[in-house]
């Protein structure tokens, strides 16, 4: 039974969420948007670097920066996802109250929102990734990817993600205003921490236990790694450790934020539930 | 096996509201007090009372969205704050007054969405939708997109939602806010079929339109100020306020015909009139409504003719003042936040 009301939440909640985002324009302009979006980002980057290295798009560090850069999208997409689910249903939509009082699953219900921004994140770093290759000089070669390390890597990033998701859906829940801006203000503190798109040794060394705890951090250095091996290994923060031993810490803190994430999103459902926030709206 | 479906006892629940500087004292509101409530299976059962009153957090608390601050309730034999997931499969809800729903959807699409998160199979939900619209008279409507109807059909898109899980127990929150007349009576034809059609469904139906609940409810609860003021059959509710049958009756002139003449009638207690230009018109207060016999044989001895006649008997507006001592757009002049 609980299995069964799970999965009707997950699969009815990404049908949902898929529908919601590839509904609210005609097909061609959201193909126009899926393209451009992803592409206007990873412009700023390009630009940035070429400004700064004057052009030296030959370096070991661009594709460092690119393939962070194109990766960081899903945290966008599936983290920020799942928490924004909240905000669309209680603000937006106003149906929030009625899938409490559904026999779903709320925690899985939102986490199958999330998956539907996951499909539409893979196509914007799909997107970016084959520009990179083909017009950026970001070298990858297919007969050299780890493909196992990559898509197990992916995986649990995806679900750390989307259970880090969580715990910021059930901070918004207890949140009157400004609760837009938590999956917002994570994602570039995140950014920041994760060695997206620089090393953590840039990082001043008191700040750097901060990037060491994110499971982000490991789960970014094994997608270069399996993609680009050996220019990915090349950068110092975790070029001590094998791919294996970065896995297993991954998992390690996807495991601990994931339990945590879980626990917290409890505790501010019981909350939002006794002080009466789950339909409360902020008219703006 | 319980003949309840919704049950509490001692039902309390108190916000907690933060005042608009930091420093400030939280003040306490008190929503419900004291609510003690039986619902029978198959009743139709009506919460009357002004904006404020405390309906809404009550339903609130009935559907497990909120947890009371004192006592307990139960709704289809369960503990709604300690047992809300075996509440939960077997209610629904629809509030009125407001655009609920996924504009980006059709109207099938909505409801079949809604009905998969209760595990409906994909054929009988699309079978019961296209039965439900039907009746609610928006079939023709199915594949529009909800962004796209107006006020009154998306509302009745949301009634529809809450019936199309065939729930034990229904809770409409005003159901009929905002719509106009066309629609209400829609509704409320709709509500009663679906209701009929199976003597173990139950309603809670809040409102404060007075006809609306005098019209459909079995049972009406009337609550003002978090306190359940009194509950009965909206007949019953009334002859307690008031056991005289009242009429009115416009008659041509009197010939001689005097207030105290009228009260002389055996069972006649009040008797005023009026004068208007083709006649009068005469307010009698009767004991029994067989009284009026001979109130119209003493006109026939004096020569009157009856040109209107009317049997006006309280209404619940006139319990509520009773009970209350304001009417209800009075109270909710007041200003309590529901």
């Amino acid at each position: 039974m609980q299995t069964s009301t799970s999965w009707r939440s997950f699969r009815t909640a990404a049908w949902l969420g898929w529908v919601i985002e590839s509904n609210w324009t005609d097909p061609f302009l959201f193909a126009v948007y899926s393209i451009v979006k992803p592409l206007s980002g990873a412009a700023i980057l390009v630009i940035m670097y070429g400004v700064i290295t004057e052009g030296n798009f030959d370096s070991a560090l661009f594709p460092y920066i690119y393939l962070g850069n194109a990766f960081y999208i899903y945290v966008g997409a599936v983290m920020t996802g799942v928490s924004w689910a909240v905000v669309d249903d209680r603000e937006l939509y106003k149906t929030l109250k009625y899938m409490y009082i559904a026999p779903i699953n709320i925690p899985i219900y939102l986490l199958g929102r999330g998956g539907a921004r996951f499909i539409v994140g893979s196509i914007a770093v799909l997107i970016t990734i084959l520009t990179g290759v083909f017009f950026l000089n970001v070298n990858i070669n297919l007969a050299e990817v780890n493909w196992g390390l990559f898509f197990v890597s992916l995986t649990i990033g995806v679900i750390m993600l989307a259970l880090i998701g969580l715990m910021l859906a059930g901070w918004t829940l207890i949140t009157a205003r400004h609760e837009g801006f938590i999956g917002e203000a994570v994602a570039a503190a995140l950014y920041i921490f994760s060695g997206a798109v620089f090393p953590l040794d840039v990082l001043p060394e008191w700040l750097r236990p901060v990037g060491y705890f994110m499971p982000t951090t490991y789960w970014l250095e094994l997608l270069r790694r399996s993609l680009v091996g050996d220019v990915a290994q090349a950068f110092p923060t975790l070029s001590q450790f094998s791919n294996l031993e970065i896995l297993g810490v991954m998992i390690g803190l996807s495991i601990l934020f994931g339990l945590v994430s879980v626990w917290v999103f409890k505790i501010c459902d019981n909350i939002a539930r006794e002080n009466g926030m789950i339909d409360r709206t902020t008219n703006y | 096996m319980s003949t309840l479906a919704i049950e509490t006892k001692d039902l309390g629940r108190i916000y907690k509201l933060r005042g608009n500087k930091k420093k400030e004292a939280r003040k306490e509101l008190i929503a419900l007090q004291d609510v003690n409530l039986t619902v029978k299976k198959g009743e139709l059962f009506g919460l009357l009372g002004p904006n404020g009153a405390g309906k809404t957090t009550l339903i609130k608390i009935l559907t497990t969205l909120l947890s009371p601050t004192s006592g307990w309730a139960k709704v289809a034999g369960a503990d709604v704050d300690r047992e809300p997931d075996l509440v939960r499969p077997r209610i629904n809800m629809v509030s009125g007054g407001e655009s609920s729903g996924y504009g980006l959807l059709t109207v099938r699409e909505n409801l079949w969405m809604f009905s998969q998160f209760y595990g409906v199979p994909s054929k009988e939900a699309n079978e019961r939708i296209e039965a439900l619209l039907e009746m609610i008279g928006m079939k023709d409507r199915m594949h529009t997109k909800s962004s796209d109807l107006s006020t009154g059909l998306r509302q009745k898109m949301n009634i529809v939602r809450g019936f199309l899980t065939e729930p034990e127990v229904l809770f409409l929150d005003e159901p009929t806010l905002g719509l106009d007349v066309g629609a209400m009576r829609d509704v409320r034809k709709f509500v009663l079929e679906w209701l009929r059609a199976d003597k173990e469904r139950t309603l809670l139906l809040t409102t404060h339109y007075m006809m609306e609940a005098d019209e459909l409810c079995d049972r009406v609860a009337i609550i003002n100020k978090g306190r359940v003021l009194a509950c009965d059959t909206p007949t019953a509710l009334k002859q307690k306020l008031q056991k005289d049958v009242l009429f009115e009756i416009h008659t041509s002139p009197l010939n001689g015909l005097t207030p105290q003449m009228l009260v002389d009638q055996p069972e006649v207690t009040k008797a005023a009139i009026t004068e208007t230009e083709t006649g009068a018109k005469l307010s009698l207060s009767l004991v029994e409504e067989s009284a009026l016999a001979r109130v119209i044989n003493l006109f026939t001895q004096k020569d009157i003719k009856v040109m209107n006649l009317n049997k006006r008997e309280p209404t619940l507006e006139d319990v509520f003042v009773d009970l209350v001592g304001r009417s209800m757009a009075e109270e909710e002049d007041s200003g309590q936040p529901e």
